[in-house]
């Protein structure tokens, strides 16, 4: 029995995480539309334009290759195992121990790997100038999200964001350190996600060639599986952030049903609040030059460097 | 007793082949001999050493009657050696195999044949070795054996200054090493590892002969900044000779460092393990960052290589510096990264196993899930999270900034392999060359797909590996890890569940699983139909190769951002004003500063001695003598002043 209820909330974590993916997206593109002015489409539109798109056929490249081709079903199923390990209405679920934050780091890394090459693949000027860029950024995320890891490791004495998450919520407190880790994870999560100020997800037009650049000759079922595979990235960070920062309300093991039901409301609204929170700022903010962003993401790389240092000084920073 | 009579059988087996190369070698028929034997060879010690690392944990021993007659040549295999031999003969073997069909294409097989089961036979001695020695002895000749294959096409200009400077770095290395040894044998000469294990070395004698080790090992391991012969050398070889020195060769630098530094002087001082963590460090990084700015595939290897060897050093001065346990697992499970799958030169389309090998070979080294060089990377970053609390101040800082550049290295790496495998693999061909190159022969594609097959079989048992590892790090670090086997599901779990804990059986398998399903979802569902059409490229695609993006163009913001400084970077675009018919010209300049700043002076210097000293060439036989007697006079000065 109880493993069957294991297996039904880990399960239920997988599907959350798929199904509430397109969803934040569009309440994202809802929110800032109403704060242009704009009416702007349903936040439910995301899921239709991926029905729409699966159904489609897809027009191939003559010259793709088999790479081209399996490529986002690999970056889709990465990125969903990535979101599914962080913690979002229960915490100790039955796999959460299969990977810790730095595996979940890579697997995003893997994803990332072959999206760069699946834009190289057709030998066009979009897809390069995109794969380029993109590990460009990822050369300066990574490093700085690992050194987030770090400090978050140091206080909670673990990697395996189970742990941290209780450590968070009952004896971490206000540190400068944790401070400072939250401010490099929000920049590499705007980075992570190409959104305003690194890259802007509406448009992949020169200011902005990056992901959209990378994923420019996609169609049908594979663009589907592209766009959700980058709506589960920003569900992934988004609920990070809630699980590591406001890890509040989350179920423990073999809690009964109510426990579950409100960590699901709870983290219902965390995501809410930062979905319209991401929105605000790529509202008021402006993008910025390609060659400027590895000054954003260096000043990221340094606030994480820094975090760890405060703690190699004293635990209790 | 067997195992190490088994190696040095399968050694002379070698070197018989190698005698037999020199003879048959311009014949037909005589590569696929050569090559054969020393597979079986290969295969042959691999299985000794796997017997002697999974069964006894006994030492072996065999002395040979040869070499000084007062002496002997010790031969020894331990946990350390055995694990060492796993390495070289596996590489062996799969270099030995890839070289039965690779070979055939060779011009002049006579220049490689003999070396090449020497160059083997050679790298087994050096891991036998239980003395000074024969240590040394084995050391020189792989380095001179090796030394020839990098000059077998001597007629490009190029391949021959490699060559020199190899040569020279090698015996700078050998000599380092012959000192180490000599500082730690003492007064006594007691030659044999034994007695050197046994006997304490000062804190002062320690240090000289671990800074001796590092110079010599590390000049071999292609250690920054001892590290320029090395993509001039190992390029300049044919291919699967490059695969075995940078898969394998620097891996028995490492060990001869791990050696002489763990087993043979014992108790480090905190500051030299930040020595090497700091040396470790920093090739990592220049390692990876040399490697993108590289235009030629295997010199871009040749680099990684030395990012990798960074990595593993890395590893070690992290052992060295607070003891950890596993650490010196998780440094030798990095070290088996089975580099050594380097043919190109073809299309994802014309060469579907190759590139597959390929790709498999670049999310290994670059460290991702769920291949094997993710493991050792976790492990590693593991262990720095595992020390806060070190007594020193300036480990406090060093630690955490190694944290730091081992994860930009990584990031660094996975942006190089996207560049080696996209340009070289994907997109348009962009020559005559690569529009008709055909897939390799049964030979080369079987090594290859072991390799790979490797490579991903370590990745999703790491657990076990770490296990059959675990007398390697007891007898380094005098702690182990605890047994993995017995943790469910094959995971890996350094110190408790509840700390971290990595499974890449498990990982492996839920990306497999919800790929398999997406995809099968879809096509039952949604739709299946394809549709090729020319490419999209927002409307205006361009017919001609030329347009896509280049490995130059690639790397260029990586270049814009981390050249400036690391290689004074500069580039100069020329545009003609409108009306002009001559071509826009752009030039790109990248300095080697550790050439510049290093070696130039230090050649200039030598230059110079030697000009002033050939005026003792043209002296009279009346100075010769006086000459000889006030250098008598003034040695027998000294030695009286000093006794």
């Amino acid at each position: 029995m109880g493993l069957i209820a294991a297996l039904l909330v880990q399960g239920g974590q997988m599907a959350l995480v798929l199904i509430a993916a397109p969803l934040v997206v569009g309440l994202v593109r809802k929110v800032k539309a109403r704060l242009l002015r704009r009416r702007g489409p349903s936040p439910i539109q995301p899921y239709r334009d991926l029905v729409r798109l699966a159904r489609k056929e897809v027009v191939l490249a003559e010259n793709a290759s088999w790479l081209f081709r399996a490529a986002p079903y690999l970056i889709f199923a990465a990125t969903w195992v990535a979101a599914a390990l962080v913690p979002t209405f229960a915490r100790g679920l039955m796999f959460s121990w299969t990977a810790d934050l730095i595996a979940i780091t890579a697997l995003l890394g893997s994803a990332r790997f072959f999206l760069a090459l699946a834009g190289l693949d057709v030998g066009t000027g979009f897809g390069g100038i995109g794969s380029s860029r993109e590990v460009l950024i990822a050369s300066l995320a990574e490093p700085a999200m690992l050194l987030m890891v770090f400090s978050l490791a140091l206080v909670a004495g673990s990697t395996q964001l189970s742990t941290v998450a209780e450590v968070m919520s009952s004896s971490a407190g206000l540190r400068v350190s944790l401070g400072l880790a939250l401010i490099a994870l929000v920049m590499v999560a705007l980075a992570e996600n190409s959104r305003i100020p690194i890259d802007n997800p509406a448009t992949h037009l020169e200011l902005t060639m990056v992901h959209e650049a990378m994923v420019l000759e996609y169609s049908g079922r594979h663009l589907a599986m592209v766009e959700l595979a980058s709506a589960l990235k920003l569900t992934l960070y988004l609920s990070l952030i809630a699980c590591l920062f406001a890890p509040w309300g989350l179920a423990r093991a073999g809690a009964p049903a109510g426990a579950y039901l409100l960590g699901t409301a709870l983290f219902a609204g965390k995501i809410a609040i930062g979905a319209v929170l991401l929105a605000v700022f790529e509202t008021a903010i402006a993008k910025m030059r390609v060659f400027r962003v590895p000054e954003f993401l260096g000043a990221a790389l340094m606030l994480g460097l820094l975090g760890t240092l405060l703690l190699f000084f004293s635990r209790s920073l | 007793m067997q195992s190490a009579g088994v190696v040095l059988a399968t050694a002379g087996l070698s070197l018989a082949a190698a005698v037999a190369g020199a003879a048959v070698g311009t014949r037909r028929g005589g590569t696929a001999i050569v090559y054969a034997v020393s597979l079986a060879a290969c295969t042959i010690a691999l299985a000794a050493a796997l017997a002697h690392l999974l069964g006894s944990a006994e030492p072996s021993a065999v002395t040979l009657p040869l070499g000084l007659p007062w002496i002997g040549a010790h031969f020894r295999v331990d946990a350390l050696s055995a694990f060492f031999l796993v390495v070289v003969n596996l590489g062996g073997a799969a270099a030995s195999l890839y070289a039965l069909g690779y070979g055939r294409h060779e011009e002049s097989p006579g220049r490689v044949l003999p070396f090449f089961p020497a160059f083997l036979a050679g790298m087994n001695l050096v891991v036998l070795a239980d003395d000074a020695f024969a240590f040394l002895v084995s050391w020189e000749f792989m380095s001179l054996v090796s030394w020839a294959l990098v000059i077998s096409h001597h007629r490009e200009h190029e391949n021959v200054r490699a060559g020199y400077i190899y040569l020279v770095m090698a015996s700078f290395g050998t000599l380092a090493l012959l000192l180490a040894f000599g500082l730690l044998a003492g007064p006594g000469g007691a030659y044999d590892f034994a007695s050197m294990r046994a006997a304490e070395p000062t804190a002062l004698v320690g240090s000289l002969a671990l800074a001796l080790v590092l110079l010599g090992a590390g000049s071999k391991a292609g250690l920054v900044p001892l590290h320029v012969w090395l993509p001039l050398a190992h390029p300049a070889a044919p291919s699967h000779v490059s695969a075995l020195m940078s898969g394998v060769m620097t891996k028995i630098a490492i060990y001869a460092f791990v050696r002489v530094a763990f087993d043979l002087i014992g108790a480090p001082a905190w500051w030299q393990g930040m020595t090497v963590l700091s040396l470790g460090a920093s090739s990592a990084v220049l390692g990876v960052l040399y490697a993108l700015m590289q235009r030629d595939l295997k010199r871009l290897l040749a680099y990684s290589t030395i990012e990798n060897v960074g990595i593993v050093f890395l590893g070690l001065g992290l052992a060295l510096a607070f003891r950890a346990d596993g650490l010196g697992a998780g440094a030798a499970l990095n070290a088996t990264g089975l580099r050594d799958i380097e043919r190109l030169g073809g299309l994802i389309r014309r060469m579907p196993y190759t590139s597959f090998a390929f790709l498999v070979g670049c999310v290994a080294i670059t460290g991702l899930p769920p291949l094997n060089g993710f493991a050792s990377e976790w492990l590693t970053f593991q262990a720095i999270l595992q020390s806060p609390d070190l007594p020193q101040w300036a480990l406090k800082f060093s630690v955490p900034a190694a944290g730091g550049m081992l994860a930009l290295s990584a990031a660094l790496a996975a942006a190089c392999f996207v560049k080696a495998f996209g340009v070289s693999f994907l997109g348009r061909p962009r020559s005559g060359a690569a529009e008709t190159a055909r897939e390799v022969d049964r030979f080369s594609l079987a090594a290859m797909l072991a390799l790979a097959a490797l490579c991903v079989g370590a990745g999703l048992v790491p657990g076990v590996i770490l296990d059959a590892l675990s007398p390697v790090s007891l007898s380094l670090v005098a702690e182990r890890m605890p047994v993995q086997a017995t943790q469910p599901w094959l995971s890996v779990i350094p110190i408790a569940e509840a700390r971290s804990s990595y499974n890449g059986l498990l990982v492996f398998a839920f990306v497999a699983a919800s790929a398999g399903l997406a995809a099968l979802a879809i096509h039952r569902f949604a739709s299946r139909a394809v549709r090729r059409a020319p490419a999209w490229d927002c409307g205006f695609p361009q017919p001609s190769p030329i347009t896509q993006y280049t490995g130059a163009s690639f790397s260029q913001p990586i270049r814009r951002v981390f050249g400036s400084v690391v290689f004074r970077a500069r580039e100069r675009v020329e545009i003609p004003p409108p009306g002009d018919p001559r071509p826009a010209r752009i030039a790109v300049q990248l300095r080697d500063l550790v050439w510049e700043g290093l070696y130039e002076p230090i050649a200039a210097g030598v230059g110079f001695a030697a000009q002033k000293l050939n005026k003792l060439q043209f002296l009279t036989i009346r100075r010769y003598l006086s000459l000889v007697f006030v250098a008598l006079v003034s040695l027998l000065v000294v030695l009286a002043l000093w006794v």
